[in-house]
């Protein structure tokens, strides 16, 4: 991919948005099969594999795999789902929750594995797609427990408001749970990953470049390109896991809104 | 030295949620060392502002890319 960017003109070609489009790797049909759709396929295989060894064969004084298991999976139920939405209704979004957690973790993390290195999540559809899913289900769950009009009622009109607020209050309200929640949910992840992996190229390539093309004092400085993206990928997995935490605590704490009754 | 002026406006923008976060944390901060045993309900509320104010800051590197 550098040496493409290099050949394309003389001077530093900056990473931009083009470095998130890939040729396929192979056509079947006509559906072009691309690396970030093979990123999902093994992130997922890596999930359930990890999951299923873990758990295969549980026993009372748990090995060191099945150990990582139950924690992993025990730290995202009680301190996301169980933590917001509270035991006596939690327990039913735990899969989901946790699910959601680790499938956008292992699309967040291939940014920094060695090979992939693209965290698929940046690509805008895989979050807006699972932002819909979230979406419905807390519409869904607060539409079942309320009730259509209680719902509405109850997220439009809260209680305990005097009465002019309303005029303002209900559709920012309104506004806000279908329309802006869902976007953010996706664009919060994607374009974090997006900017994330854009600054990791442009450290990289730009140490690239100033090592192999430049002039005078450059090749000198490269250093400082490289080791700026030996950091930021630090960093980089650390937001990566922080983003899928915060999408799935979101979730979470949606549907634990849409669960409560009374605000 | 060529480059593209929203990413200027993007920078400027960013100075906002910037500020932002930075309050949410300095603010979370001062509630954990008032009270420790506290940690645990901030901390949530603390990501929850966080993930809040930086989306303003993630729907303008959105904005300046695409428009």
């Amino acid at each position: 991919m550098s040496t493409q960017l290099l050949a394309a003109g003389p001077g530093f070609e900056a990473p931009g948005p083009a470095d998130f489009e890939f040729p396929p790797l192979f056509t079947v049909a006509g559906f072009e099969f691309t690396k970030p759709m093979l990123i999902i396929v093994l992130g997922t295989i890596a999930v359930a594999a990890f999951f299923y060894i873990a758990a295969r064969n549980p026993k009372l004084v748990p090995g060191r795999l099945q150990f990582a298991g139950e924690q992993a999976y025990g730290a995202i139920r009680n301190s996301v789902v169980l933590d917001s939405i509270g035991t006596k209704h939690g327990k039913k979004f735990v899969p989901y929750i946790v699910t959601l957690f680790f499938f956008i973790l292992v699309l967040n993390i291939s940014g920094i594995i060695p090979v992939l290195q693209f965290p698929a999540s940046s690509k805008i559809a895989i979050p807006a797609f699972l932002a819909v899913i979230s979406w419905i289900i807390y519409n869904a769950v607060g539409i079942r427990r309320q009730g259509l009009g209680g719902y509405f009622k109850n997220m439009m009109f809260p209680p305990g408001v005097p009465w002019p607020i309303y005029f303002l209050l209900a559709p920012l309200e309104f506004f806000s749970t279908f329309i802006i929640r869902p976007f953010t949910l996706a664009l919060r992840l994607s374009m974090n990953m997006f900017a994330g992996h854009l600054v990791l190229l442009l450290c990289i390539l730009g140490g690239e470049y100033m090592l192999t093309e430049g002039t005078g004092a450059l090749p000198f400085l490269s250093p400082v390109g490289f080791l700026g993206g030996i950091v930021l990928t630090f960093f980089e997995g650390f937001i990566q896991i922080l983003q899928a935490y915060v999408f799935a605590l979101l979730s979470a704490l949606y549907i634990a809104g849409a669960l409560e009754a009374e605000h | 030295m060529e480059g593209n002026l929203n990413m200027v406006g993007y920078g400027l923008a960013a100075i906002g949620p910037g500020v932002g976060i930075g309050l949410i944390f300095a603010a979370y901060i001062a509630g954990v060392a008032r009270q420790p045993e506290a940690r645990g309900t901030l901390q949530g509320i603390a990501i929850l502002g966080f993930a809040l104010a930086e989306a303003l800051a993630i729907i303008g590197i959105g904005l300046a890319f695409a428009l």
